[in-house]
């Protein structure tokens, strides 16, 4: 079975999916993510999505657990990539993840990521 | 109304979910849909396959791609011979699931298409069959 590489970079890590995905493969993520975020101690995920041309409800119900998961684990998930032909059937769909974090590509993600972090300490910014 | 290209396939595993997905794509291309289209299409269909192997224990899915006078669309139609569901009304409700899923599968779908059907009877089966313009 296809597995899905988890990268570490600096205190985030950084998946690509760039498969179909199989249901299975998208549970296989779930753990291993979880897993990834305690034992790295990371602050934040970054979930590109750029190669990705379906998001069913399926999909959307998995990326909408991996950014419960990390915010319960205190780590932050911004989806990137997502393209506007998947936006816009997501939405019709009737799945619109509004609690979810997205930025147009992995640049602006870690940005936002970064930010985020400055700001969530007892939620001033810091000197 | 003139049949282009016809197809069936069976659905028995998660494999062929993603067999399915990746040909109704290849039908709404060779049917010109826009990108947009194609996507809609392909997700009512993954949304429906699914159902099919969960729900109804497997079936198969026919693909047709269509033309009549100048207008050509994809047609995909889902049979399973499970357990159908008691109550279509109920079933097509946005958020209503049995399976701890978000229950847009049904309702969702019909968004997605210019045209949605749905046959059922309990302990004969179901089928499903959209219809996507281009």
């Amino acid at each position: 079975m296809e597995r899905i590489p988890i990268l570490k970079m600096g205190p985030y890590l950084l998946v690509t999916i760039q498969v179909d995905m199989h249901d299975r493969v998208a549970m296989t993520l779930q753990d291993e993510l979880t897993e990834r975020i305690v034992s790295e101690r990371a602050q934040g995920v970054l979930l590109d999505i750029s190669s990705v041309d379906v998001v069913d409800s399926f999909i959307g119900r998995m990326i909408g657990n991996i950014a419960s998961m990390s915010r319960v684990l205190d780590a932050e998930t911004v989806v990137v990539g997502m393209r506007p032909a998947v936006a816009i059937t997501l939405v019709e769909l009737g799945l619109a993840l509004p609690s979810i974090r997205t930025a147009l590509n992995v640049d602006a993600g870690m940005t936002l990521l970064k930010s985020s972090r400055k700001t969530s300490h007892n939620g001033r910014s810091p000197r | 109304m003139a049949v282009l290209r016809d197809e069936l396939i069976g659905l028995r595993s998660m494999d062929d979910i993603i067999k399915a997905r990746q040909l109704v794509r290849d039908f709404a291309i060779f049917q010109g849909l826009s990108l947009v289209d194609q996507t809609k299409i392909v997700t009512a269909a993954s949304e429906l396959a699914r159902n099919t192997l969960i729900h109804g224990g497997g079936g198969e899915m026919r693909l047709q791609a269509l033309s009549e006078g100048a207008r050509r669309s994809v047609k995909v139609v889902f049979v399973d011979s499970g357990p159908g569901i008691p109550d279509i009304e109920l079933a097509m409700k946005d958020g209503y699931t049995t399976r701890g899923g978000l229950g847009l599968g049904l309702s969702g779908s019909k968004r997605l298409v210019n045209e949605f059907a749905i046959d059922s009877e309990p302990a004969k089966g179901t089928t499903v069959s959209i219809v996507r313009w281009k």
